[in-house]
């Protein structure tokens, strides 16, 4: 797929087991890089005008009869349009349905580790991750949903049983996403729930921002599906209404 | 897996039919068994159970999916809730398959999925729109309108990743019935999907039914 980015405006490591959050604007290009392999990046997405808008896993799943995300597909809020899409992607398959780990989940599994002993090598989770970042915007338990979780590749087999696929996590795999539209965007770098990693999984992971081109008519992930024709639309509609 | 109800509806506290493009919203009371049946079959049940002592609390697909380790819903799945807690369980079911992944239909989603001149079309979310408006007594609003379950609803998913919407294994009269684990609160939007084979364009009504636990 062709490269959409130009400058490279900023960058930035976060090391495993931790949250941040930004806005990014329409236009630019976010690439998220998983240094050593086995990284993860639980993410959500909120329109910063109105944080009622905000990431539909469903809809994207379902609009481009897709389980896995990978390039050439979009990510959709509620509203039926398109946060970013996914320009570039050398993983190849990124999980939204397996959601995040939990404080009860990360202690069964690596055992609990409290800051107070262990100060920033604690064992943070997703969840409390999600719900701090959420709380700086105002959100709280009410406004999480299925989150992204980059870098993670679970399949099904035929009677729908899944399968957490270490496979799927390669050092040096990375994944542009272009934003479409303004937005708030809620990560961390907590394991996926479904890790069997022996230790807990603390994994860096390197993140650019680039200015981008937006999408043309001819955009591969415009054109990937009718429905995504149709999503973009519904973008430029929303960007003529300011 | 397929598994009859041992319950008969003479017995039940509580019979409605809901048409399809309404909703129905109730509070199903721990123990107490919950059926939906689907009264002519290919219809989409698409619902959503909050924590009636704490609505911020609700199910989550996500965390019964992983949970489960299974991506479809059948008799013995515990309905998780975003808490972690089993809200409900499946008891009987003679369909054998019930959706959780494909969500419920929006005016908005149905511009993408079908045609931007769809937009105006009743859809699901405007119901749980309309029933959270009426009904402020629960404290919901949109925030609170997340990822459902489809019951009758059959989108298998394909070993590479694909998802598809194949014709319902429901037909007139088959039901799914679950037991509540806490009190909750239902709400189903009986969806009024025009654009979509699975119901052959044609959305019908569901029933309802509720069983006291002693039943
Ligand atoms: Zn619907």
């Amino acid at each position: 797929m062709a490269t959409v980015r130009s400058d490279l405006l900023y960058q930035d490591e976060i090391d495993g087991g931790k949250h941040w959050s930004f806005t990014l604007r329409r236009g630019t290009v976010l690439r998220l890089i998983d240094r050593e392999g086995g990284a993860n990046v639980g993410m959500l997405f909120y329109n910063p005008a109105n944080l009622l808008e905000r990431y539909n896993a469903p809809d994207t799943l379902k609009c481009q009869y897709t389980f896995k995300l990978t390039a050439g597909h979009c990510l959709y809020s509620d509203m039926g349009r398109v946060f970013c899409s996914i320009v570039d992607d050398t993983a190849g398959w990124h999980d939204t349905v397996c959601g995040n780990s939990t404080k009860s989940m990360v202690a069964e599994r690596w055992g609990r580790r409290s800051y107070q002993e262990y100060r920033n090598d604690w064992t943070q989770n997703g969840h409390d991750s999600f719900l701090v970042e959420a709380a700086k915007y105002g959100l709280g338990r009410r406004d999480l949903a299925a989150n992204v979780n980059w870098f993670s590749k679970v399949r099904t087999e035929q009677d729908g049983t899944l399968v957490f696929d270490p496979e799927g996590a390669r050092a040096g795999a990375h994944v542009d996403l272009r934003f479409d539209m303004d937005t708030l965007v809620l990560f961390h770098t907590c394991p996926h729930p479904m890790n069997p990693a022996a230790e807990y999984p603390r994994k860096p992971v390197s993140y650019e921002l680039h200015r981008g081109d937006p999408a043309a008519e001819n955009d591969p992930c415009r054109t990937s599906r009718p429905e995504n024709g149709r999503g973009f639309a519904n973008n430029h509609l929303y960007h003529l209404c300011g | 897996m397929t598994r009859q109800s041992t319950l008969s509806p003479d017995t039940a506290v509580y019979r409605k039919t809901v048409p399809a493009g309404d909703y129905w919203i109730h509070v199903v009371k721990a123990g107490q068994v919950f059926r939906i049946v689907d009264l002519e079959g290919n219809q989409a049940a698409d619902t959503l159970f909050y924590n009636a002592a704490d609505p911020a609390e609700r199910y989550s697909a996500i965390d019964t999916i992983r949970e489960q380790r299974n991506v479809y819903l059948g008799v013995g799945t515990r309905l998780m809730s975003t808490a972690g807690n089993a809200m409900l369980e499946i008891v009987a079911d003679t369909v054998g398959r019930h959706d959780t992944l494909g969500g419920a239909c929006s005016t908005e989603s149905n511009t993408v999925r079908y045609a931007l001149e769809k937009k105006c079309m009743h859809a699901c979310r405007d119901s749980y729109l309309l029933a959270v408006a009426e009904h402020e007594e629960f404290g919901l609003t949109k925030r609170d309108i997340t990822h459902n379950i489809n019951f009758f609803m059959n989108v298998p998913v394909t070993p590479e990743g694909g998802l598809t919407f194949a014709d319902g294994l429901s037909g007139p009269g088959q039901y799914v019935e679950m037991r509540a684990c806490m009190d909750v609160i239902v709400l189903i939007s009986n969806c009024p999907q025009l654009n979509n084979p699975c119901n052959a364009y044609d959305p019908t009504p569901i029933e309802v039914v509720v069983w006291d636990a002693a039943a």
